[in-house]
């Protein structure tokens, strides 16, 4: 008997069980589709935290408080005044104080809660690497006289303004009214916060409605050069271990983020996150294996009796085994092709705001293990079954 | 009616259950011989060991010990694989239970020992079609076994047992499962059988089966008590009906 024959009595073996075949294939495809897909999820938002890192320079400095308290060592602005020290610190170009508080905006009975209200000097724009994309951005002049002014970001203009201009509007926050001077432009935003939804103020006029006169947020410092983040780093330590003197327990009262350092440790949190999601994904390939082989030992324990009745009219043993295991090679192999495709056309599609990065060895991987399980838990009892005596397969219930 | 050459030739045959105190002696030494284009009845009660005989006639179960030669053929000390041609080319046979392969066509059914004996596909068809037609079932050969009656699946079976013209043809209890004009229309497909010359050897535990063959043969607890021949009065009329079978037979062999 030919393998072209054996082949159509596989296919017509399939076909005979069209609904087992597909929720088999169905398994398998689930199985495949969700390995490469959460490898692919993991691995694409690890490359777009570091994407956003760099975008946000590399050439930062990022000063916290560590004490959460106001009084003492907090930062304020005198701080942030003296870190503006061409003597001291030369390395160092722009030196913007922040608060960031939330708010909530409304115009014209519409409102809008902001994820993040950033008050800061002009300064900040340009360390953090935020263009304005229509109006202006507020000046120096506007924080001297604690204009109430604000720039959003996109999507708080999309929420608030739909299909208006947001320029030289009035919008009200913590029972002021701010006006409207600029529209940031886009920026590319991953992870699980929205980088758009802002609104930045002179830090005066959101100190004097929202903030109050307590401590700053952070203090960004802008290196003069990527080169120069370290020099600029131990220069402005020098200075706060001045201004901030460590508690009576020798901690620092202070934290410097290097945006570098930020950098690695994010890349590493996303490989952790890289790794969890691959484990989940072990478990998903793992549990669809269980299923893979509980319907290939139901399908071929089920189809005891036809072996017996296949033997007893003559068909030699290769040739039982043969029909069972292409059966079992088809529907893994096309299972898995399908789940691959799947998975390939699902990863063109943001999940959660993650654009998904095929890894190529987790394709390899899924594939392999489900058709290596197919094939052995398809292919054994089938060995099994092809083995027995006719009369024994027959009497088999 | 019982031609020269032996078809089956059972010698001292004996399968045993089990083994020490609870082994089962299900056949105690059984020699018989079926010549060529006999029709044999194997009747006795249940347990008296005439399954495990038919299993063993139809190479689907091996003796513990004893010759069987068929067709010349010692089947005891045959492969695997050789087994698997004995069964393809020189036996048909017929289940109590029908024993049709679900899901799939009738004419496919009837195909099927053709298919695993390396026959073209259209040739196979061809001769399944034609065994169909011999059983009176030609016009059912697309519907599916649960579509069938049960009189009509064991036709199926039939003509699936007989299409590759095999030296002899088994049937255990094939209306066991069936109704009585079921079983009168079976019955006479296997006279007609007969009448064209096959060999056949059905077991069935219905005196009123047993008596329409040739010869009764019966057994208790694993051995042979009685082998009657016997000659049929009201047989000519199945012969007669026959003899067009023949010409048409010879007519499909020709083509």
């Amino acid at each position: 008997m030919s393998l072209t024959e054996i082949v159509r009595f596989a296919l017509r073996g399939l076909s005979a069980n069209k609904l087992r075949s597909a929720l088999t294939m169905l398994g398998i495809l689930i199985g495949v589709a969700a390995v490469i897909l959460l490898v692919a999820v993991g691995n694409g938002s690890a490359q777009a935290i570091a994407d956003r890192i760099s975008a946000l320079g590399t050439n930062t400095l990022t000063v916290m408080s560590t004490s959460r308290g106001t009084s003492g060592g907090g930062l304020t602005m005198k701080v942030a005044d003296a870190l503006d020290d061409p003597v001291l610190a030369p390395d160092v170009t722009s030196v913007s104080p922040v608060v960031n508080t939330s708010a909530t905006l409304t115009y014209e009975g519409s409102d809008h809660d902001v994820g993040s209200f950033v008050g800061t000097t002009p300064g900040w724009f340009g360390a953090s690497n935020f263009p304005v994309r229509t109006g202006a951005l507020f000046t120096d002049d506007d924080e001297a006289q604690a204009r109430r002014v604000v720039v959003i970001g996109q999507t708080v203009a999309e929420e608030l303004f739909p299909g208006v201009d947001p320029i030289g509007r009035q919008v009200t926050a913590g029972g002021a009214l701010f006006t409207v001077v600029g529209v940031l432009a886009g920026k590319s935003s991953s992870g699980f916060s929205d980088t758009n939804d802002t609104a930045v103020a002179p830090i005066s006029a959101v100190r004097q409605v929202l903030a109050g006169y307590g401590t700053l947020s952070s203090i960004l410092v802008e290196a003069r050069d990527s080169d120069r983040v370290d020099a600029a780093e131990s220069q402005i330590a020098t200075i706060l271990g001045q201004k901030m003197p460590a508690g009576s327990d020798g901690t620092t009262a202070y934290r410097i983020q290097n945006a570098s350092q930020l950098l690695a440790t994010q890349t590493e949190t996303a490989d952790t996150f890289t790794t969890l999601l691959g484990a989940v994904a072990a478990i998903s390939l793992l549990v669809g294996g269980i299923g893979i082989t509980n319907i290939m030992l139901v399908t071929v324990t089920e189809r005891t009796r036809e072996i017996g009745i296949r033997k007893a009219l003559g068909a030699p043993r290769r040739v039982v085994l043969s029909q069972f295991l292409i059966e079992a090679t088809l529907l893994s192999v096309i299972g898995g092709g399908l789940g691959v495709a799947a998975a390939l056309i699902g990863s063109r599609f943001e999940v959660v705001g993650v654009r998904p990065v095929v890894v190529p060895s987790s394709v390899a991987l899924a594939l392999g293990v489900s058709v290596l399980i197919g094939l052995f838990f398809g292919g054994l009892p089938a060995a099994r079954a092809a083995r027995l005596r006719p009369i024994d397969a027959l009497r088999y219930e | 009616m019982a031609g020269t050459r032996a078809v089956l030739d059972v010698r001292d045959v004996r399968k045993v259950y089990g083994a020490g105190e609870t082994a089962v002696r299900a056949l105690d030494g059984v020699t018989l011989q079926v010549g060529c284009g006999e029709y044999v009845a194997i009747m006795g009660s249940s347990g008296s060991g005439k399954s495990t005989l038919m299993n063993i006639l139809g190479c689907l179960d091996i003796p513990s010990s004893g010759r069987y030669l068929l067709d010349g053929v010692d089947v005891s000390s045959l492969s695997d694989s050789q087994l698997a041609l004995v069964r393809n080319r020189l036996i048909g046979f017929v289940f109590q239970s029908f024993n049709l392969i679900p899901r799939t066509s009738a004419v496919a059914n009837v195909a099927l020992p053709l298919a695993y004996s390396g026959m073209r596909a259209a040739e196979r068809r061809r001769r399944a079609m034609f065994a169909l037609d011999v059983v009176g079932l030609a016009d059912r050969a697309e519907h599916e076994p649960n579509q069938l009656s049960g009189g009509q699946q064991q036709r199926v079976a039939v003509a699936r047992a007989l299409v590759t013209e095999p030296a002899l043809l088994l049937a255990d209890e094939p209306t066991g499962n069936l109704d009585s004009h079921a079983t009168e229309d079976l019955l006479a497909v296997l006279d007609d059988l007969h009448a064209v010359g096959r060999t056949i050897v059905l077991i069935t535990h219905e005196e009123e089966v047993g008596a329409r063959a040739d010869r009764l043969i019966r057994l208790l607890d694993g051995r042979v008590t009685s082998d009657v021949r016997r000659q049929h009065a009201g047989r000519h009329a199945a012969e007669a009906a026959g003899r067009n079978l023949v010409v048409s037979t010879a007519g499909a062999r020709a083509a």
